[in-house]
């Protein structure tokens, strides 16, 4: 077993999405190496609870990387440094005694600070709205096998369709753009049969929701794979902005 | 369905206009390139051959240069657009900021493209004022190749390069230029949809090594001149 470990925290405090925040910091000591970073965070909460002080406010749920509630800058790093992760999987065997930890909430307009970590990422969930669904007939569901898809494009689709919605493709973007986000979407709907119906409307409200949100532009700086917890490509923006053209033919 | 402007201005058509005035102005000065390597010959008689047979081709050299400046124009305008959405987009920044490394393609190059394209556009009006509008035939620079007058342009290049000042400046804008080339090649062909995950590589290396080529060559041409004095 390894030793326990001490590490020094700065965290985003803010009372409330219109006051001004600022970090604060916290030594947190006997840290289990084996604790994930968001059970750090929990035993710190429950020490400030036990002084009378507001815990720190951060979402998570699932806890396994699935759910992408969870999103918090390490370090300067959405979900931090060690790839293909969520914030919920990163554990403190990752830091040394003694390191400095900076914890900041995912920063982007569309993306407004409720409460010290937690933001509002329903943005999101208004661009999901514009496009991302399929045309399905009621009654009984068909036969999977009717329409053949071929063993490479059902691959590519479900690596788009990894995406979790974290967010922190925006948060790392150094343009705070969405591309990687609703790339992700497009692709994973217009690589299947079934995304076909819709698929022009789709990609020209989507893009235009994801702009009337206030996402920056993409400046291809691709930052936005590194970080992403599901490590989706680039190669989706690319396949989305093709569909973008395509869209203008009629 | 939306109006043909908004799909233009969207972010999508925005980008994917940088990319193709992007393209055109990089193909424009790998030709002025090009061309300029003739100063290496030599005699100056080639360079100034070359630069006559350019200017008799008025009309289309107009055409070419209107659509060069609409080229630069909506680039400047959508590169400029890019960076206010940054700022608005992001109004609270990081206070530690960081990159996450490998895949990702954030470098110094990727993001300074606003100011080394604000040191390229401040370059390209005084080499225009340097060298289209400079000094001709009327001012005394003329060289008379097989009977005919022709401007001495090599001469004004010769001339202008032997002021170090002027050498450094053009050689520090060329590195700038070269740091924006690099970002440039491989995000023109991602902001068009050109990219699998096979030619993403190569055209990130392709990028990065057309950079140096594309700088060295322009860096080169001042700093032999001026060590030279050139073939005269």
């Amino acid at each position: 077993m390894s030793k326990n470990i001490t590490v020094y925290l700065k965290i985003w405090r803010q009372e409330g999405p219109d006051s001004r925040g600022k970090l604060v910091p916290y030594t947190v000591d006997n840290v289990d190496p084996d604790m994930s970073l968001l059970e750090m965070l929990d035993v710190l909460n429950e020490d400030l609870t036990k002084k009378g002080e507001l815990p720190i406010e951060f979402d998570s749920d699932c806890r396994e990387g699935i759910c992408g509630t969870c999103g918090l800058v390490i370090s300067g790093i959405p979900h931090g440094k060690k790839k293909g992760i969520a914030t919920c999987q990163l554990h403190m065997r990752n830091f040394k005694d003694g390191d400095v930890i900076t914890i900041e909430p995912f920063r982007a307009k569309p993306f407004p600070v409720v409460k010290d970590l937690v933001i509002d990422r329903s943005a999101f969930d208004r661009i999901i709205a514009k496009g991302g669904y399929i045309s399905v007939n009621t009654g009984s569901a068909p036969e999977a096998n009717l329409i053949p898809i071929p063993k490479e494009t059902a691959e590519l689709a479900m690596d788009a369709a990894a995406c979790i919605g974290c967010g922190a493709c925006v948060a790392a973007c150094p343009n705070a753009a969405a591309y990687l986000f609703v790339g992700a979407k497009i692709s994973q709907y217009c690589l299947l049969p079934q995304g076909h119906p819709e698929r022009k409307i789709r990609v020209r409200a989507m893009v235009g929701q994801m702009d009337a949100e206030g996402f920056g532009d993409c400046s291809n700086h691709a930052e936005c794979q590194a970080v992403c917890p599901k490590e989706i490509s680039i190669v989706n923006i690319a396949r989305m902005r093709r569909e973008y053209l395509k869209s203008l033919w009629p | 369905m939306q109006s043909w402007a908004t799909v233009i201005w969207s972010s999508v058509g925005r980008k994917i206009l940088s990319a193709i005035t992007g393209v055109i102005l990089y193909l424009f000065i790998m030709v002025h390139l090009l061309g300029n390597l003739q100063l290496f010959e030599s005699s100056p008689d080639p360079f100034n051959l070359y630069a006559n047979f350019l200017e008799k081709f008025e009309g289309i050299i107009t055409i070419i240069e209107i659509g060069l400046l609409i080229s630069i124009l909506f680039h400047i305008v959508v590169g400029t657009t890019v960076y206010i959405n940054k700022l608005k987009a992001r109004p609270e920044g990081y206070i530690k900021t960081g990159s996450a490394g490998p895949p990702s393609r954030k470098t110094i190059s990727s993001t300074t493209m606003i100011y080394t394209g604000i040191v390229i556009a401040v370059f390209i009006i005084i080499h225009i004022i340097t060298f289209k509008y400079g000094p001709g035939i009327d001012e005394g620079y003329v060289s008379n190749i097989n009977g005919t007058q022709v401007r001495d342009l090599y001469r004004l290049v010769v001339e202008t390069f032997s002021k170090p000042g002027y050498v450094i400046w053009y050689v520090a804008a060329m590195i700038f230029l070269g740091f924006h080339l690099r970002h440039a090649f491989w995000s023109a062909f991602q902001s068009m949809g050109w990219t699998n995950p096979k030619f993403l590589p190569i055209l990130y290396v392709a990028g990065v090594i057309l950079a140096i080529l594309m700088a060295m060559g322009f860096i080169i041409i001042p700093i032999w001149i001026y060590f030279t004095g050139g073939a005269v």
